[in-house]
């Protein structure tokens, strides 16, 4: 593998990730959402971010990564490259057993990664790696409904209800404190900018301040400084054991069944 | 190799029965997922555009596309490779789908958006069943990713539509 191959993967793993567990931690409020309406919405939004997450593996795939399954399903957690407020658990309990999820955390996270989404996929639109090209365009014709989505349910929740409103502040603070791991370009950021892969990550963040503080302003909020990584760095392997648990039941047939794979 | 235009010809006829599982009323050319078809002397080549990414019916269609071409071809030439490959590029839009698909979308309560629609433009949508613009959007997200639920305010009939996506660094003839 060339040196420019290795700072190509690994900016792929870390697109594939943080998509794979974001559409994890989505499906799992199907029949759960708030309602009918938005458990159709969302799955369909889970089942596009997953397809998301498909072609980054299939471009690892043609960079001699390994399979798609074996991607998606054989790596041990510190070899994902996710931000770890992304694969946070949805609250309490599991989606078998109490589920005490928290709506106004889930639109957060979600409106912060799509801004976020469409701004990667921009740059990924003038890519030095050609293929990046290609996705980064079919991934935003789906992406687009799925941004408008949670921009819908953000305003309608700010201006709801007081209750409403003090849930997604305490929601927008504790996104806050780590989403700075997702704009990460981790340990390889500069080499990755540097082979103009996609933008700095100082453009990145500059970038999403912007546009976030542009919806802020709409509802009457504001929010001081750049987001924080408290938690660690996802990209360079720092996970917490809520990946570890989100990968057993993702993995579990995988896992139990090699020849159910290939059905 | 003689008859390459008629393989052609019999490969597109052939793929006009590969239907998508989820709406088998419509089939993958009129749908516009075929992007390219490529014969030379030792393969056959077809190149395949996914209408959304995450679609779980790509797989089937695939696989449907590739044993029915299969069994065509073996009459004319059984050592034929063939292989059937997605590609994004160029992406899949809305705009391709034909008129005849139209037609039986429509024939089945699945509006089309219209063929010029931009992202960010207003969405126009007729009833399928009663042609009144005086609908509703209930959901932009359907029972698949690429349809919609709406309601028309007319007739009173829930229906849905195929869910617009343009492309948006397509070049704009003004």
């Amino acid at each position: 593998m060339t040196k420019d191959n290795k700072y190509i993967s690994e900016l792929i793993y870390q697109l594939a990730d943080d998509n794979f567990i974001h559409s994890y931690r989505g499906s799992e409020w199907l029949g759960l959402a708030p309602h009918i309406e938005e458990d159709v919405a969302f799955s369909s939004i889970n089942q596009d971010t997953m397809g998301h997450a498909s072609m980054y593996f299939e471009l690892l795939e043609t960079l001699g990564e390994g399979s798609v399954d074996e991607l998606s399903h054989n790596r041990k957690p510190k070899d994902f490259r996710n931000a770890i407020i992304l694969e946070e658990a949805n609250g309490s309990g599991t989606y078998l057993d109490q589920p005490e999820y928290d709506w106004a955390f889930t639109v957060i996270r979600h409106l912060f990664f799509g801004v976020l989404k469409e701004i990667r996929l921009e740059s990924l639109n003038q890519s030095s790696y050609e293929p990046l090209i290609h996705t980064s365009r079919k991934i935003q014709t789906e992406q687009y409904y799925h941004l408008m989505h949670w921009k819908t349910w953000f305003t309608q929740l700010m201006l709801s209800t007081q209750e409403a409103r003090d849930k997604m502040e305490q929601a927008i603070s504790r996104v806050w404190r780590d989403f700075g791991g997702v704009i990460s370009l981790g340990k390889y950021g500069k080499e990755i900018s540097d082979l103009k892969l996609i933008a700095s990550e100082d453009e990145l963040r500059s970038e999403w301040l912007r546009r976030i503080h542009q919806i802020f302003d709409q509802v009457g909020f504001s929010i001081e400084g750049n987001p924080g990584m408290e938690q660690g760095n996802g990209r360079n392997g720092e996970h917490t054991e809520d990946l570890t648990s989100a990968l057993n039941i993702l993995s579990e047939v995988y896992h139990s069944d090699i020849d159910a794979v290939t059905w | 190799m003689n008859n390459i235009s008629d393989l052609e010809l019999e490969i597109f006829r052939t793929l006009e029965n590969v239907t998508d599982p989820e709406m088998p009323y419509i089939n993958v050319v009129e749908l516009g997922m075929v992007e390219e078809v490529e014969i030379d002397d030792n393969q056959v080549f077809i190149k395949l555009l996914p209408t959304f990414s995450g679609c779980p019916a790509l797989d089937m269609i695939k696989g449907d596309v590739l044993r029915k071409i299969k069994e065509e071809i073996k009459r004319w030439n059984a050592s034929l490779d063939i292989e059937v490959k997605f590609s994004f590029n160029p992406p899949w839009t809305t705009k391709r789908i034909s008129e005849e698909g139209r037609r039986k979308l429509k024939m089945n309560g699945i509006a089309s958006p219209d063929s010029e629609h931009k992202h960010g433009h207003s969405w126009e949508i007729d009833c399928p069943y009663c042609d009144s613009t005086h609908v509703t959007m209930e959901n932009i997200f359907g029972p698949t990713a690429c349809r919609s639920i709406l309601y028309c305010n007319e007739c009173k009939n829930p229906f849905e539509a195929m869910k617009p996506v343009a492309n948006l660094y397509e070049k704009v003839d003004l």
